[in-house]
C-alpha cells in the first residue's frame, strides 16, 4: 500500500558520515506463527545507522517498531518467527550467524537497553557485578580489573558514590538509577550499536530528561550509533538525527527529523504528528480545548468547536477537599512493628466545581493517585474531611457508603485491566446500574446499554462481546460508558488515556470533554501528562512527597509558575519539536525525594502565597 | 483506522476448544480415558458376567475365550471385575477431587481476598496439613473414619484440600491486584458479590488444571486404601483391592496383577496428559 522507498543511503542527507554505516537493515521482514498460519508482522523494512547517529523508529502500538528490533539481534523466538532480508553490522550480515556466533555479538558489538528498568536487572546479583561480567566475557579482563572498569563506568553514567554502590543489589536502585545501571552495562563493551526500546517510557518525566542527556552525551563521547524506539514524538524531537515512521508493519517515511517535523512527505505521518499534544499550544486560552481531529488517511487537520460551556464558580463546589491525610505503615522487624510511615498524601485541600476539570499532576510516589483513592475511600484516609454537595464522605457506614459510590465513580488507567475478562461488555456496563437499581435485567435494561455504548462511540453490536475482543481505546470507551451509566457527579480518571496511542488519547480525552460539555460532570484528571493536562483542564494542582505545592488556572500556572518544582516539571517535558530542541546542561543525578519518614513525623505548617485568582503557592520554609 | 469502527476482530470463544484439538497431549489423554469412562458407565450393560459370580469350576484359569483376562481365585471373571472396578476408580477420582474444590477453594479465596488474619489463619493450618505427605495423612483419615469407599472419597478428598486452598489463595492474590477489582468496589459491590462475579470466574482455568491432575492422585490414592483394605470393601470390585488379593498369585498367576496394574498405570497418564494439554490450552501466554 505504500511505495517501498530507495534505501535512505541514498537520499541526500547533509551531514559528513563514514562511508558504511554500522547497521545496515534490508528487506527486514518477520513473520510470527499464529493458528492460521504465518502473519508478517513487519514487511520490506530498510535503513541505515552510521557511526555517532541516532535514528529513531516511531509508530503506534502494533506498528512493528519493537519487532523490527528483536528481529535485528535475533532475540525472537526462531519456532514462532521466521526472519527474512539482511541485516548487515558493520557489513557481517547477523541473520546468517550461528547461535554461537550471534552470542559474541549481542552485548559485545552491539547491546540494548529495555523499557523495564525495575526487571532488567538480575534481583540476585550486585549490580556492579552484572556490569563486570560483560567485561570478563566479551573484553576478557580479570575479575580485578574489571572491578575497576565498572566503578569508571558507573561514574561516568553519573551515578553518584559509584565505588560504594558496586556492591548493592537492584533493588536499592531507583528506577532512574536502575536504567543508569543498564545503559552502563549496555556500553560496557564500547558497542558500535545500542538499540534503546523505549528506554525512557517507564521514568518520570524530570528522570527521563536525565537519561536523554546521558545517552547523548555518551553517544558524543564514543561515537556509537543509536537505534532508538519510541512512541513519544517528544523524546523523537529531542534525540534523533533522522527518523523511521512505522505503521502496522510498513515503513512508511524515513527522513531527518528536522524534515519529517517539518514537512513529511507521507499523510500518515503528518496525521501522527498532528495528533501529538504539545506542550504549551494552549497559551493564552482561558478554558479547555477540545483536540483537533486529525484524519489519518490524509493527514488533513480540522479543528473541534471551542468548549460551549463554562464554570460557575460563584456556585457551592461539588467536592470540598480538606486537609486530607493518607499515610502507610512501614513495618520491619521480627515483631513487623510500624518504625516509619510513608506520607502518601498530606494535608491536602482544593475544591472542584460540577462541570469543571481539575488536574492534578506529578511524578510517581507523589501521592497523586492516593489522593483519588482516598476521597473514593478505596484507601481509607487518616484524617480530614471529603465533602460531596455538602455531605462528608469520611463518615458514612458501609450501606450509605456503597451508595455514594454511585455519586463519584473512577476510570482506570490500564484498559486491560480495568475490565472483568468473563464479563462481555454489555454486562459490565449494566452491572452498576443493576446494583443501584437503576435498570432491570430485561429489554429496557438492555436498550440502555446500548444508549450509553453509543454516547460513548461504540457500536450498540459490541454488547455481547467480551472485552479482549476490543483494543485498548476501545476498551477505555466501554470503562467509561460503565461508570457514565451510574450518572455520577464527579470522575477520577487516573492516567485515564496515558496508555493509549496518542491519535486514540486525542479521541478519548475528546470524548471526555464532550461528557463534560454535556452531562457537567466533575473531573479529577490524575496524570504525569502535562501535555494532555494542559489542553483538558480548567485547574492544575502540583503535588510533590504528597503535598500539593502549587494549584491555580492552567492558563496562570503554565504562564507564571512559581514554585521550583512546577518549573522543573514543566521544563522537562520534551517538546515535539527539534527547531526547539534543548541540550540541558544540569545533567545531575538527581533522585525523587521519598516521601518515607520516621515514626511520629509531623510536617511543618505550611505557608501559602495567594497570587490572586485562586493561584496559591507554598512557601519555601 | 478509528478505534471506533464497526470492524471488530472475529470471536474467539472458541479458542480454548481448538486450541485443545491440536494438542496432541489433551488429545492422547482423551484417548485413554474415555474409553475407559464409557465401559465404566456401560458396566451394567455390557455382555459380561457379574462380577461378583463364582464358580467353582473356573478358579484362577488364564485369560481364554470364555473369560478374556481369565479368572480369579474365587472363580470370577476378570474383565468384569476391571471394568466394575474402573467405577469405584473414577467415581472415587471424581468425587474426593469435588470434595477437595468444595472445600479448598471457597477457603483459598476468602484466605486471598480478605488478607490479614483470616488469611493468617487458614494459612498456618494449610501450611501445617501440607507438612504431612499426602497419601499417609490420606491413610491416616481413612483409618480413622472407617473403612469403606466413600470415607475414603472423604479422606482423600481432605488430604487434597490443601493444595486447592494454597493454589486458590495464590490466584485470587493475582486478580485481586487488577484495576477491575477495585473497580468492582469503586461502583458499590459488596464483598460477596466481588469474589463471585470477578474473582472466581477468573481462577477458574488454573483450578480446573490442578483438579484434573490431581484426580489422577487421588485414583492412585483409591488404589493404595483398597489395596490396604481401607477403600472399597469386598466383594465389590476395585482395582487396588485386586492388586491386593493378586499379590498372593504373584507366582502362580502373574496376569492376575498386571491387569489392575496396568489399568490404573493408563488411567493416571491419561488424566496427567489431559491435564497438561489443558494446561497448555488455557494458558494466557499462548493467547
Amino acid at each position: 500500500m505504500h511505495p517501498s522507498l530507495a534505501p535512505d543511503s541514498l537520499a541526500s542527507d547533509a551531514r559528513p558520515m563514514a562511508d558504511t554505516p554500522v547497521l545496515s537493515i534490508r528487506g527486514l521482514t518477520t513473520a510470527f506463527r499464529t493458528d492460521d498460519g504465518w502473519r508478517e508482522v513487519i514487511r520490506d523494512i530498510s535503513f541505515d545507522i552510521h557511526a555517532g547517529e541516532t535514528v529513531a523508529v516511531v509508530g503506534e502500538s502494533g506498528s512493528g517498531k519493537s519487532v523490527t528490533s528483536l528481529s535485528a539481534m535475533r532475540l525472537l523466538d526462531p519456532h514462532l518467527s521466521r526472519v527474512s532480508g539482511e541485516v548487515l553490522l558493520n557489513g557481517r550480515d547477523l541473520l546468517r550467524l550461528s547461535e554461537a556466533e550471534m552470542e559474541n555479538v549481542r552485548g559485545n558489538d552491539m547491546s540494548m537497553i529495555f523499557q523495564e528498568p525495575m526487571t532488567s536487572l538480575n534481583p540476585a546479583y550486585t549490580v556492579g557485578r552484572q556490569i563486570a561480567e560483560v567485561l570478563m566475557r566479551h573484553k576478557g579482563l580479570s575479575r580485578h580489573d574489571a572491578r575497576a572498569e565498572t566503578i569508571r563506568m558507573m561514574e561516568r553514567v553519573r551515578i553518584p558514590n559509584a565505588a560504594g554502590r558496586f556492591d548493592q543489589y537492584a533493588h536499592e536502585f531507583s528506577g532512574g538509577m536502575r536504567q543508569r545501571v543498564m545503559i552502563a552495562m549496555a556500553l560496557a563493551s564500547r558497542p558500535k550499536l545500542l538499540i534503546a526500546d523505549e528506554p525512557t517510557t517507564a521514568l518520570d518525566v524530570t528522570i527521563q530528561g536525565q537519561i536523554l542527556d546521558l545517552i547523548k552525551e555518551l553517544q558524543a563521547e564514543e561515537g556509537t550509533a543509536v537505534l532508538f524506539i519510541t512512541h513519544d514524538m517528544g523524546v523523537v524531537a529531542e534525540i534523533a538525527d533522522r527518523t523511521v515512521v512505522m505503521y502496522r508493519g510498513d515503513l512508511i517515511e524515513t527522513g531527518p527529523t528536522g524534515k519529517i517535523f517539518a514537512d513529511a512527505a507521507e499523510p500518515y505521518s503528518r496525521a501522527l504528528l498532528a495528533s501529538v499534544p504539545r506542550l504549551g499550544a494552549m497559551a493564552g486560552q482561558v478554558a479547555p480545548l477540545r483536540f483537533p481531529k486529525v484524519d489519518m488517511e490524509t493527514g488533513a487537520v480540522t479543528a473541534e468547536p471551542p468548549l460551549a460551556r463554562s464554570v460557575d464558580y460563584t456556585a457551592a463546589p461539588i467536592l470540598s477537599v480538606r486537609n486530607l491525610v493518607t499515610r502507610f505503615d512501614v513495618r520491619a522487624g521480627i515483631l513487623n512493628r510500624p518504625v516509619g510511615a510513608v506520607h502518601a498524601v498530606e494535608g491536602v485541600s482544593f475544591d472542584l466545581w460540577a462541570g469543571e476539570t481539575l488536574a492534578i499532576v506529578g511524578e510517581s510516589g507523589c501521592g497523586k493517585s492516593t489522593t483519588g483513592r482516598s476521597l473514593m475511600r478505596l484507601i481509607e484516609p487518616r484524617s480530614g474531611s471529603v465533602t460531596l454537595e455538602g455531605r462528608d464522605l469520611l463518615s458514612l457506614g458501609g450501606a450509605q457508603l456503597r451508595g455514594m459510590r454511585r455519586d463519584v465513580q473512577m476510570i482506570f488507567q490500564d484498559p486491560f485491566s480495568s475490565l472483568n475478562p468473563r464479563m462481555t461488555v454489555g454486562q459490565a456496563v449494566a452491572e452498576p446500574m443493576v446494583k443501584h437499581g437503576m435498570i432491570g435485567r430485561g429489554r429496557a435494561g438492555r436498550q440502555r446499554v446500548a444508549e450509553l455504548l453509543e454516547q460513548v462511540g461504540l457500536p450498540a453490536a459490541a454488547i455481547d462481546r467480551y472485552p479482549h475482543e476490543f483494543s485498548g481505546g476501545q476498551r477505555q470507551r466501554v470503562a467509561i460508558a460503565r461508570v457514565l451509566g451510574l450518572e455520577p457527579k464527579v470522575i477520577v480518571a487516573d492516567e485515564a488515556v496515558s496508555a493509549l496511542d496518542v491519535s486514540i488519547k486525542a479521541q478519548v480525552c475528546n470524548l471526555l470533554i464532550d461528557l463534560q460539555e454535556r452531562l457537567g460532570i466533575a473531573f479529577l484528571f490524575i496524570s504525569h501528562d502535562m501535555a494532555v493536562v494542559e489542553r483538558i483542564s480548567h485547574r492544575i494542582a502540583v503535588m510533590y512527597l504528597g503535598e500539593i505545592v502549587e494549584i491555580g488556572t492552567r492558563e496562570a500556572l503554565f504562564a507564571n509558575p512559581q514554585h521550583p518544582y512546577t518549573k522543573r516539571l514543566i521544563a522537562a517535558v520534551p517538546v515535539p519539536d527539534p527547531a526547539r530542541r534543548r541540550m540541558r546542561r544540569d545533567a545531575g543525578a538527581s533522585e525523587l525525594k521519598s516521601p518515607v519518614r520516621a515514626l511520629g513525623y509531623e510536617p511543618p505548617a505550611r505557608h501559602w502565597a495567594d497570587l490572586g485568582g485562586g493561584h496559591l503557592v507554598m512557601q519555601a520554609e | 483506522m478509528s478505534d471506533t469502527s464497526a470492524a471488530l476482530p472475529p470471536r474467539a470463544s472458541s479458542r480454548v476448544l481448538r486450541s485443545l484439538r491440536h494438542n496432541p497431549s489433551a488429545i492422547a489423554g482423551a484417548a485413554i480415558i474415555l474409553p475407559i469412562v464409557i465401559l465404566a458407565l456401560l458396566a451394567p450393560v455390557l455382555p459380561i458376567p457379574s462380577p461378583d459370580a463364582t464358580s467353582w469350576t473356573a478358579i484362577r484359569k488364564a485369560p481364554s475365550a470364555l473369560h478374556w483376562l481369565g479368572t480369579d481365585e474365587l472363580g470370577r471373571d476378570i474383565l468384569s471385575r476391571m471394568i466394575w472396578g474402573a467405577r469405584a476408580s473414577l467415581l472415587a477420582g471424581v468425587v474426593s477431587i469435588a470434595i477437595a474444590l468444595v472445600t479448598g477453594v471457597p477457603l483459598g479465596i476468602l484466605a486471598g481476598y480478605f488478607g490479614g488474619w483470616v488469611d493468617m489463619v487458614i494459612s498456618r493450618v494449610t501450611e501445617a496439613l501440607l507438612a504431612l505427605p499426602f497419601l499417609i495423612m490420606a491413610i491416616a483419615l481413612a483409618a480413622f473414619l472407617g473403612p469403606s469407599l466413600t470415607n475414603a472419597m472423604i479422606a482423600i478428598g481432605l488430604s487434597a484440600m490443601p493444595v486447592m486452598i494454597r493454589l486458590t489463595r495464590g490466584q485470587v492474590m493475582a486478580v485481586k491486584a487488577e484495576d477491575y477489582v477495585e473497580g468492582a468496589r469503586a461502583i458499590g459491590l459488596n464483598h460477596l458479590e466481588i469474589m463471585s462475579r470477578y474473582v472466581f470466574p477468573n481462577i477458574v482455568p488454573p483450578i480446573i488444571v490442578q483438579a484434573t491432575l490431581t484426580i489422577a492422585t487421588a485414583i492412585i490414592a483409591e488404589a493404595s486404601l483398597s489395596f490396604l483394605g481401607l477403600g472399597q470393601q469386598a466383594p465389590a470390585p476395585s482395582w487396588g483391592a485386586m492388586l491386593n488379593t493378586a499379590k498372593n498369585f504373584l507366582t502362580q498367576a502373574p496376569t492376575y496383577a498386571l491387569f489392575p496394574g496396568v489399568a490404573i498405570f493408563l488411567t493416571v497418564v491419561g488424566f496427567n496428559l489431559l491435564g497438561d494439554g489443558l494446561r497448555d490450552a488455557l494458558d494466557p501466554r499462548e493467547q
